[in-house]
């Protein structure tokens, strides 16, 4: 496959088997469908529409996932009157992808208006999806009303404080966390000092080879913060996972992926299966964009990641439900 | 003598009617500061209007969503004067003030989203 050839690492400047250019390269085609994997220290990129042709070896690392996140059920303005149709496709989506994932995230806001039914509604159509298991972690459209008591009697078993949890998938080491509980007024979003102490905890003994992917609402990075896309204490998270080989952060909130790669961490956040919000600063407010209907699948969408045991990064790609 | 009187009196009746009459005119909507016993605050585009509302104490302020998306309505002083429900396109919120004083807010959800209420 001589496109393979054409993508394969070049320039290793750090010896650390990643070449910063050609990963943001593949990084910036994820939106429009690329697939790019790690194997042998090799970075590989396929265009999507080619994925037919590659072997499931090839494709596939050890661990698979999938997130979705921003569902809001009970949302049903212009942008887009049906919620639940959207989120059944990305679930046909994930049901399409040639090897299931083996679970999957959720990054919150399930609900639009922490009703019951809404709950309920994305409940009924997630089991429709092949992966049975799905972590959850609170929206800020999650928690109104109750201070999180739904949340946490519906999502939040085994979870600390307003709903912090950690657990094992083959070797690595996912932490959902909390950040719209107790926001503050002109405030950004906010993980707190118990919650950052459990952190602290929970990662002190892991092997510094042991990939960890922290997954939570709201960037843990300052995407915008005019717009409250940001979370304050998130460099005191960070620096707890400083010793880490490889950090994935994956989140939702802002309805749109974007990725950013520092150092040993690599960020990303998500489309929403439900509406799509403007790029920072390129409107008056962070509210739902209306596209064209024939274009609204295409600004939705889901999220595959792969991990191969053994090297840096994981293979996170994202698809629109078009 | 009565007359004169009662033209005066007549007279301050129709010079009180205009005036009560003028002012209920201006009332509407426009200046933050007339002394109307309602206020409305309009939520739209992730902000509210006016950011700043002064009224006379005794006036109920009534904040309605416009917005495509839900809001809330907290006030941030020491003694939580004030909490709406998560209000959804349409819905109102309305909240007395029988004591002067500056009151902050912000919406809950959208905590970047901040207003003022001051009270004389």
């Amino acid at each position: 496959m001589s496109e393979k050839k054409k993508d394969e690492l070049l320039h290793d400047h750090n010896h650390d088997g990643i070449d910063r250019r050609g990963f943001l390269k593949c990084m910036a085609w994820a939106g429009t469908g690329a697939f790019c994997v790690m194997k042998g220290g090799v970075l590989n990129s396929y265009s999507l529409s080619r994925l037919s042709e590659i072997s499931t070896a090839d494709m596939m690392g050890e661990l698979s996932f999938v997130q979705i996140s921003d569902s809001h059920m009970g949302f049903n303005k212009p942008a887009n009157p049906d919620v639940a149709g959207t989120l059944k496709a990305a679930v046909d989506k994930i049901n399409a992808l040639s090897a299931a994932p083996e679970f999957m995230l959720h990054t919150g806001d399930i609900s639009h208006l922490s009703k019951p039914e809404e709950f309920d509604t994305v409940d009924q159509i997630l089991k429709g999806a092949k992966p049975k298991d799905v972590f959850y972690v609170p929206g800020e459209h999650d928690v109104l009303n109750d201070d999180g008591k739904q949340f946490l009697e519906r999502y939040g078993k085994g979870s600390k404080g307003a709903g912090w949890y950690s657990f094992d998938k083959k070797g690595t080491h996912f932490m959902g966390l909390v950040n719209v509980m107790n926001l503050k007024a002109g405030g950004l979003g906010t993980l707190g000092h118990e919650q950052l102490e459990w952190m602290e905890d929970d990662v002190k003994h892991l092997k510094h080879s042991t990939p960890i992917v922290v997954f939570a609402h709201i960037p843990l990075w300052s995407v915008y913060p005019e717009w409250g896309w940001g979370t304050e204490d998130s460099a005191q998270a960070l620096a707890y996972l400083k010793k880490f080989g490889s950090v994935t952060v994956l989140n939702g909130h802002i309805h749109q992926t974007m990725q950013k790669v520092e150092g040993n961490v690599t960020f990303h956040t998500a489309a929403s299966t439900a509406f799509p919000q403007p790029q920072p600063g390129k409107a008056d407010s962070p509210g739902p964009m209306k596209v064209p209907a024939e274009q609204l699948k295409a600004v939705l969408g889901i999220t595959d990641v792969n991990y191969v045991q053994g090297q840096h990064a994981l293979a996170v790609v994202d698809s629109s439900l078009a | 003598m009565r007359r004169s009187v009662f033209i005066a009196g007549l007279a301050a009746a129709l010079v009180l009617g205009m005036g009560l009459f003028g002012t209920g005119r201006k009332g509407s909507v426009t200046s933050a500061q007339e002394k109307s016993s309602t206020m409305e605050v309009k939520i739209d585009n992730f902000s509210f209007g006016p950011v700043e509302l002064t009224v006379p104490v005794g006036t109920m302020v009534t904040w309605i969503n416009r917005d495509d998306i839900p809001h809330t309505v907290v006030s941030t002083d020491d003694s939580k004067t004030f909490k709406s429900k998560v209000l959804d396109t349409d819905e109102k919120f309305s909240f007395t003030f029988s004591k002067a004083g500056t009151y902050p807010y912000f919406c809950s959800i959208h905590p970047k989203m901040t207003g003022k209420v001051i009270v004389q």
